[in-house]
């Protein structure tokens, strides 16, 4: 089962938090960060990027349902 | 790629007590090939970063490490050191704690925190005017937002501010302790923060701390210490900060005239005008958490060695002409203003979103009630602390 991960560019304030806590999978090299695959492997640090973002930018989902943010 | 002299490093931070303004000695370094060596009051010689674009990468890029500063002789502005801390630890370790903590500081949680950051920030300013003029715009008004909001986030009742204040303000400050000093100061902060715990484990509340307590006994994500630690970095970098800007915000803005009759004509620019005043004010007395490269990285044409500390000057960084034009002006206008007064990168200003909603509330309750507010007497700089600003600032409306 394959995640996707997605960054809301209105909401992202470019912290360079996701992109420097995971840089395989974020890239801050425009006005805002951007997932490096829209679609990856599951993987955890993804999930504490999402949970860390300070402008809650970063939705991560799996076959549709959000798994991240945790709550 | 320059060669830049590893002898004689110039003596940093450049002190002129100049108030809030930016040692004009940046410009020249900022447009100089390379990083220059510097030399803090104590600690190891460091490169320091001031363009942009190299304060980005070293502060958002993983090859520097924060945690590495704990084992070495990291530069510094006190004799006594940071240790166990969440902003000395690098991931994994910051982010189990970061995590923690960040579902607490979201934008979304702080948006509904709002109403009640305006309530506090009209009660306060009721009350100074109900004082009489002049009054003292720092202690009547700035420090008691911030203080208020940051003690009812925590759980920490506001009737003990006297207690913690000498503490937190000790935390703060840059003058000469002994060890002795330091400690009694750490552990006075760390006995009441223990005691604050213990009361929660007896009475759970609707708080923070009891949020954090119940992660560390039932689910068993921190350590105790740990827990201690956070709230009292929480408590202290939590309203000091935002206390300090307040002020500074409002002695930009009254030096230009244009500027704060913009905002009384405009206050949907506040927010814009809070961004712009964040970039524009450099709020730090000198950088406090230097990252060590972790292997040998070129940073603005330098080449970092594996090992070697940089420290970050983070208010050049935000008046670099090349990534701000006209860096040196006040403007609300500016598209992308990225700045990095809340840092950047995995340690980027935890409470960041709060620090806005109390900057852009205080702007707006001064512009609505007190829209004549003038300077009404000498204002005091503060010295020998982390955080440049008013000590006082007399003021009349």
């Amino acid at each position: 089962m394959s995640w996707n991960v997605e960054v809301n560019g209105r909401v992202c304030i470019a912290s360079g938090m996701c992109s420097a806590l995971a840089p395989d999978y974020f890239a801050l090299d425009g006005a805002h960060s951007r997932p490096v695959h829209p679609e990856i492997a599951p993987d955890e640090v993804v999930l504490d990027a999402a949970d860390s973002c300070p402008a809650s930018a970063i939705t991560v989902t799996e076959a549709g349902r959000v798994i991240g943010p945790t709550e | 790629m320059t060669l830049s002299t590893r002898s004689d490093p110039v003596s940093y931070p450049f002190k002129d007590n100049l108030g809030i303004e930016l040692d004009e000695r940046y410009r020249a370094v900022r447009e100089t090939p390379g990083m220059i060596r510097v030399q803090m009051p104590f600690g190891e010689p460091a490169w320091l970063a001031t363009r942009y674009s190299d304060a980005r990468l070293v502060l958002g890029d993983r090859r520097f490490s924060r945690a590495m500063s704990v084992d070495r002789d990291a530069p510094r502005l006190t004799p006594n050191r940071l240790t166990q801390n969440i902003l000395a630890m690098d991931p994994p370790e910051h982010t189990r704690l970061r995590t923690l903590v960040a579902k607490a500081f979201t934008m979304h949680r702080m948006e509904a925190l709002r109403p009640r950051v305006r309530e506090i920030a009209e009660a306060a300013l009721a009350e100074m005017v109900a004082g009489g003029q002049p009054a003292d715009l720092v202690e009547q008004f700035a420090l008691t937002i911030p203080v208020a909001v940051i003690c009812e986030l925590l759980g920490v009742p506001l009737t003990d501010r006297p207690k913690f204040r000498a503490w937190s303000d000790a935390a703060m400050s840059t003058a000469r302790m002994t060890l002795e000093q330091f400690e009694a100061n750490q552990s006075g902060l760390r006995g009441y923060i223990a005691d604050l715990i213990a009361a929660r484990r007896a009475q759970p509340a609707d708080d923070l701390i009891t949020a954090l307590v119940e992660a560390r006994d039932e689910r068993d994500r921190l350590s105790e210490d740990e827990l201690i630690d956070i709230l009292v970095t929480l408590l202290v970098a939590g309203h000091e900060t935002t206390a300090t800007q307040i002020p500074n915000f409002v002695y930009v803005l009254l030096e230009r005239p244009a500027r704060w009759a913009e905002l009384l004509a405009d206050p949907e620019l506040i927010p814009a005008a809070v961004e712009e005043l964040l970039r524009f004010v450099p709020l730090g007395e000198g950088p406090g958490f230097p990252r060590y490269a972790t292997e040998d990285i070129e940073v603005g044409g330098t080449l970092v060695r594996e090992g070697e500390p940089v420290v970050i000057a983070v208010g050049a960084a935000n008046r670099d002409e090349l990534r701000f034009p006209g860096a040196d002006e006040v403007r609300f206008d500016r598209e992308n203003n990225q700045h990095i007064g809340f840092g950047h990168g995995v340690h980027h200003c935890l409470g960041a979103t709060l620090a806005r909603v109390e900057l852009q509330e205080a702007l707006r309750v001064l512009l609505a009630r007190v829209p004549n507010l003038r300077l009404a007497g000498d204002l005091v700089w503060k010295t020998e602390m982390l955080v440049r600003g008013p000590r006082t600032m007399p003021v009349g409306w």
